[in-house]
């Protein structure tokens, strides 16, 4: 799944810019091969149900994903889950009724809850609004032939802590090879083994990671297979409709083109 | 100049004629269905067709979307993400309006290509050209708008950069900002006014299409040679034309459902390509994105914008001359809007009386090289300064240096010095000569002397 080579972000900017010294430092993002990548790629849906998982225990202590519908979580083309366990698993939150402004469990039509950390981004969207698209010389080529996008950042951010540390003004900073700056207040959220999975999956640093990387994806764009479909759908319409109009164009001209030179 | 002679329409039954004498509305559809159009028009007389398809889809499109969107800077990103999750088929519409302005803007850059090189833009067509221009503006304006309604990072600081345009002008500047803007900042009384104008403008410029398809409609299209239809009677004219019903009407489609087909593909399968990440983030006034960029069918005219920098000797000179009146921004701003008013001059600056570039050598070239600056602008318009080794504002200023020189110095002196080669006499000759049957090949397919 991971490929071996790892996209020098930061090499060809340093060597484009020329040791300018205000230019911010870009980090490295690793390409993974995600199976929801490519004009056919589909989200698998156990790696989105795994990616959930890893939401839950880890990032939801501090991150929100308040655009995010528990019901979607049934959706076709997500997770998938079954309906009874979409309403234990909204039942699990309290939530504050929009209504009558009293505490209840959550329903399936409630959201998921907000940050609950002001600098913790809230990762509805952030698969879409994180780097990766733009390289190298604007040109968006790894984007473009690669694939490489917000889950390839997530999933380098994840990864990419060394265990170095240092502390400015009371605060912590962790170092991290994806970070543009290179210094990251979020503490190493990941460690070998901290869950378990129900499928067994070995719950490695790299597999948690790519999972949620995956399942942040579909957050950010829960529509992408209906949006491919419609694409295809599309795409052979036109086609059709492109070669019919075409044979028309030609017959009809066909009187007009070489006859007319008497 | 009269219309080229064609037949008119002719009400037959009594109900027809009933209509006809008191509203011509059929013989009007009738007359521009069936307009003369010269027959040797090329592919690139494609893209007035693409446009009004885009105005279409985005006038629906945006109908649609206006009934789920919410103008208030604390629900329109939460409404946008409502649109994309909750409401039926709102990610296509979502995605079909957005890339639907790439679409819009890459045919009117192609469009007004075609113009430059074949001299559309020249006597008697000079109006067609204006109104064509005063519409390039509008739909600048129009897709700024658009892009500063779902209210991310990307939108907010856009809008903050775009009105910062008019706080440079001496003395009433930051007035006339304030009042762009409905108060101090980028704010909530900006996005309800740019919500109604985003919502009101493409009807005005549905309109000006009109009055844009009237004008040429009535001077005729021009075509590859530049050499005007025969006028002389309605056989001659029908010598070089065809009707534009089916001829063109069936070229066009299928050309339409060729980009079409290109356009679905991008909406279904890379969407987010042309967008900025950024504009993901909710709008957020207390932090600023590390490089702020346009989108990309504004990039060259931002890189202009950037090209002046405080170092530039003309800055300084004009800066000293006017006693720090005009400032690098200001100057800045003012090449901007004078990099799109010279397009707008270029009938008059353009002193030849060739029409079409197929028959002017040294204009060729000329104008290639405005088509690589063009491209160019665009790339460097997306980086920050300090990237590709420090060389964006020099590389920022040579081809805006070439956009000008194109205009105001290359286009009037071409006029005198070009030897252009001979045209053809008329358009049959042309088109004869370009589609012979291949049995006949004696001579070349080169245009006849």
């Amino acid at each position: 799944m991971l490929r071996t080579t790892a996209l020098m972000a930061a090499t060809v900017l340093a060597l484009a810019v020329g040791g300018t010294p205000a230019a911010a430092k870009v980090g490295t993002v690793e390409d993974i091969e995600f199976a929801h990548e490519g004009p056919f790629g589909r989200f698998d849906q156990f790696q989105l149900q795994r990616g959930l998982q890893i939401y839950t225990e880890a990032c939801a202590a501090c991150h929100g994903l308040k655009f995010v519908a528990f019901r979607s979580l049934a959706d076709e083309g997500g997770p998938m889950l079954p309906e009874e366990q979409v309403r234990a698993y909204a039942a699990r939150f309290l939530v504050t009724d929009p209504e009558t402004g009293e505490s209840r469990d959550g329903l399936p039509t409630d959201h998921f809850p907000a940050s609950m950390l002001e600098n913790a981004p809230d990762l509805s969207l952030q698969a879409k609004a994180r780097a990766g698209f733009s390289g190298p010389y604007q040109l968006g080529l790894n984007q473009l032939f690669r694939g490489m996008g917000g889950p390839e950042y997530i999933y380098s951010v994840l990864t990419g802590y060394t265990g170095e540390e240092k502390e400015e003004f009371g605060t912590v900073f962790y170092a991290n090879t994806a970070f543009s700056g290179g210094w990251i207040a979020m503490a190493p959220p990941l460690w070998d083994g901290q869950v378990t999975y129900a499928d067994g999956t070995p719950a490695t640093v790299s597999q948690m990671s790519e999972d949620v990387a995956s399942f942040l994806m579909w957050t950010a764009e829960p529509k992408l297979m209906d949006r491919r479909n419609a694409g295809f759908v599309a795409v052979i319409f036109l086609s059709i409709l492109a070669t019919l109009l075409y044979l028309t164009n030609k017959q009809l001209w066909a009187g007009v083109k070489p006859r007319k030179s008497t | 100049m009269s219309g080229i002679p064609h037949d008119h329409y002719e009400p037959k039954t009594r109900s027809a004629k009933w209509l006809h004498r008191r509203l011509p509305i059929v013989g009007l559809m009738y007359d521009t269905l069936t307009i003369p159009t010269p027959k040797n028009l090329n592919w690139m007389w494609i893209w007035g067709i693409v446009l009004t398809f885009c105005l279409g889809l985005q006038i629906v499109t945006g109908i649609v979307l206006a009934m789920h969107y919410t103008p208030h800077v604390d629900h329109a990103f939460a409404s946008v993400e409502h649109i994309m999750r909750n409401v039926n088929g709102g990610t296509m519409l979502r995605y079909l309006h957005q890339n639907g302005a790439s679409l819009f803007f890459f045919a009117v850059y192609m469009h007004i290509a075609r113009g430059l090189y074949y001299g559309s833009y020249k006597a008697p067509r000079e109006v067609t050209w204006i109104i064509g221009m005063i519409i390039f503006v509008l739909m600048m304006a129009t897709a700024f708008m658009g892009y500063v309604l779902p209210w991310g990072q990307m939108s907010f600081w856009g809008a903050t950069v775009i009105t910062g345009f008019f706080g440079v002008i001496p003395g009433i500047g930051p007035e006339i900002q304030t009042w762009l803007l409905g108060g101090p900042a980028v704010g909530n009384p900006t996005l309800n006014r740019f919500f109604s104008l985003h919502y009101l403008l493409p009807f005005v410029i549905a309109a000006l299409v009109a009055v844009h398809i009237w004008a040429f409609h009535t001077t005729g299209n021009n075509n590859p040679t530049g050499v005007e239809v025969r006028r002389g009677s309605k056989e001659e004219a029908e010598r070089d034309t065809l009707p534009f019903w089916p001829y063109f009407v069936i070229k066009d489609l299928f050309a339409l459902a060729v980009i079409l087909a290109i356009f679905f593909a991008v909406v279904g399968f890379m969407p987010n390509y042309l967008g900025h990440p950024d504009n993901f983030i909710p709008a957020n006034p207390l932090v600023t994105p590390a490089n702020i960029v346009p989108e990309w069918y504004f990039l060259p005219f931002y890189a202009v914008l950037k090209a002046f920098t405080a170092d530039v000797w003309l800055v300084i000179a004009l800066n000293w001359l006017t006693f720090g009146i005009v400032d690098a921004s200001l100057f800045g701003v003012l090449a901007m809007f004078a990099s799109i008013v010279v397009l707008a001059l270029v009938p008059w600056l353009d002193t030849s009386a060739v029409r079409s570039g197929r028959y002017r050598p040294m204009f060729k070239w000329c104008f290639a090289l405005l088509v690589v600056t063009f491209i160019i602008l665009g790339w460097v318009g997306s980086m920050s300064p300090d990237a590709l080794g420090g060389w964006v504002p020099a590389l920022s200023l040579l081809f805006t240096t070439y956009w000008f020189a194109y205009f105001l110095v290359i286009l009037p002196l071409l006029g005198v010095i070009e030897k252009p080669l001979p045209q053809p006499a008329t358009i049959e000759e042309d088109f004869s000569a370009r589609h012979a049957p291949k049995a006949q090949t004696g001579f070349t397919t080169q245009p006849a002397e």
